[in-house]
């Protein structure tokens, strides 16, 4: 279906995945939050409730009935996210060294203005604000969490190499960003990410040395003996713990692919002109060399991945699962395949022989 | 057998207010939309003052063309605020006012020699653009609301909404299809 749906389709399609891809990593989380709580919970309600021991009660023995683990990493991955949603945009900018274009000081930048301000109506979003960033490189990127705030940057070498109506296919591409959320997306499955991997380093230096210490060895193996469930999920969510920073940026990055798709699909809306951007996304193929002002930190929100890596051209699953991009052809593929469902509604076909 | 009755009722009056809440909103939007056109419009109809004086020294001969311009330019200004259907038809006849213009400035090539000339065809590709995008906005999310309107359940609540199908803006003759070709360029 991919490469033959037109553009409301395949909008829709888009909107479908990623919503299931979010949704499975939602409850990632929460297993990786939870789970181990559940199973400290499972462990510490046992018969043999630590009344009968010798030992001293400790938290360890005591009913877990408060999931702290969950909790602590839910709180973890709040404070991240509200940070980045709050400072993340400026930093990206800043980092950049990007420049606001308030009055046009040459052509090309009155070209933008105009552009910008065309696909501002196009999308039905207000006007946001303009950035050029001094870089040789072409490439795009929008930051904003709503589109009240949003900003748009440009380097100085995608100015220069495209006209004008390949210009406003990318800038229709950004819009298309800032319309769909997906900078407010995206900084919160990397702050879920961010969340995992320190839960992951956590848990890791807690397990390692309560294990040198001897942390109620003997008290635990006689518990748990009498709860084999607690046994299973415990060791179901420390396997979870150690791979699961490597799964949960394979989840992003699947989203991050499937909402590029989208806004190529929702950016050919508003232009109603596919060709253009397919257009534009071949100039930057050839140009295929790294933007360097733009760190990988940034990376989800380029029209292009700003490593110039050559993962993203692969098209062999290994690109495909790292990628914060999908191949460059795949997308022209898909954007031609609009060109011609548009071409065929108009009429502009020529007739089969 | 009472709760599952309740409950069933809770639903239902929850599924009303969404339903209603959704048809408003995209009445909304389309009332905004097409505040959009007009004010595009009215950049168009600012802007052909400027275009007729910059091409009027050289254009001395085309009396007759640069009148029809400025003609079809007052009645669209005196069409505004109307329906969509009259707008859109005093739109049409100046969208073809403004293509006869352009065609004939080809004939003009000390037109091309006349400063600013590059930034006023920006100026123009910008408005023609702009008045476009607010159409097809405004067509989007008018289509959007129709179909709101006429589906199954939503349809149910659009009396209640005083829900009025929105019209489209049609291109109504084949000519008006046809965007002017804003070319004053050196070759």
């Amino acid at each position: 279906m991919d490469e033959s749906g037109n553009l409301f389709a395949q909008q829709e399609s888009n909107r479908r995945r990623s919503f299931w891809l979010v949704t499975g990593f939602i409850f990632f989380f929460a297993w990786v939050g939870f789970g181990g709580d559940i199973a400290w919970y499972l462990m510490t309600s046992g018969p043999a409730g630590g009344e009968t021991r010798a030992q001293p009660l400790g938290p360890l023995h005591s009913p877990h009935t408060v999931p702290f683990i969950g909790i602590v990493a839910t709180l973890l991955a709040g404070a991240i996210c509200w940070y980045s949603w709050n400072k993340g945009a400026d930093r990206i900018l800043w980092s950049t060294g990007a420049r606001e274009i308030f009055e046009a000081s040459n052509d090309q930048e009155q070209r933008l203005i105009n552009v910008v301000e065309e696909m501002a109506i196009a999308a039905g979003v207000p006007r946001p604000r303009i950035f050029v960033v001094p870089d040789p490189d072409p490439n795009a990127f929008a930051t904003g969490i709503e589109p009240g705030k949003a900003c748009i940057a440009v380097t100085e070498g995608l100015l220069a190499r495209l006209n004008r109506e390949e210009l406003q296919a990318v800038v229709a591409h950004e819009m298309a960003h800032v319309r769909n959320f997906d900078t407010r997306l995206m900084t919160l499955l990397a702050a879920m990410v961010g969340a995992i991997a320190l839960m992951s380093d956590g848990m890791g230096r807690i397990l390692r040395y309560g294990n040198v210490s001897g942390r109620g060895g003997g008290g635990e193996g006689g518990k748990g003996k009498g709860n084999p469930l607690a046994i299973v999920i415990l060791v179901l969510w420390l396997l979870t713990l150690i791979i699961a920073p490597i799964i949960s940026r394979l989840l992003a990055m699947a989203v991050s692919r499937k909402r590029e798709y989208l806004a190529d699909a929702t950016g050919a809306q508003f232009t109603r002109n596919p060709l253009a951007l397919a257009s534009a996304l071949q100039h930057l193929d050839e140009a295929a060399q790294p933007t360097r002002t733009i760190t990988q930190g940034a990376a989800h929100l380029c029209i292009v991945d700003p490593s110039g890596s050559q993962l993203s051209a692969h098209e062999g699953w290994l690109g495909d699962v790292f990628s914060s991009h999908p191949p460059l052809r795949l997308r022209i593929a898909r954007l031609r395949g609009m060109g011609y469902q548009l071409a065929k509604q108009a009429g502009q076909l020529p007739a089969e022989s | 057998m009472g709760i599952v009755l309740l409950v069933g009722i809770v639903v239902v009056a929850l599924w009303f207010v969404g339903a209603y809440n959704k048809l408003i909103s995209l009445k909304n939007q389309v009332a905004n939309a097409w505040k959009q056109i007009d004010v595009q419009l009215k950049r168009r109809h600012d802007l052909i003052p400027n275009l007729v004086n910059a091409v009027k020294g050289a254009m001395d001969f085309e009396k007759s063309t640069l009148e029809a311009v400025i003609a079809a330019r007052n009645k669209a200004v005196s069409a505004a605020g109307s329906g969509v259907a009259q707008v859109a038809q005093a739109e049409g006849q100046l969208t073809q006012a403004l293509g006869r213009l352009f065609a004939l400035s080809e004939n003009y090539p000390q037109l091309k020699a006349t400063a600013n000339i590059q930034q006023l065809q920006e100026e123009l590709t910008s408005t023609e653009n702009k008045v476009g995008f607010a159409r097809q906005l405004y067509n989007d999310v008018a289509t959007s609301y129709n179909t709101a309107q006429q589906q199954f359940p939503t349809n149910l609540v659009a009396g209640v909404a005083k829900a009025a199908p929105a019209e489209l803006w049609q291109i109504e003759d084949a000519g008006d299809r046809a965007v002017p070709n804003v070319d004053l360029k050196m070759s």
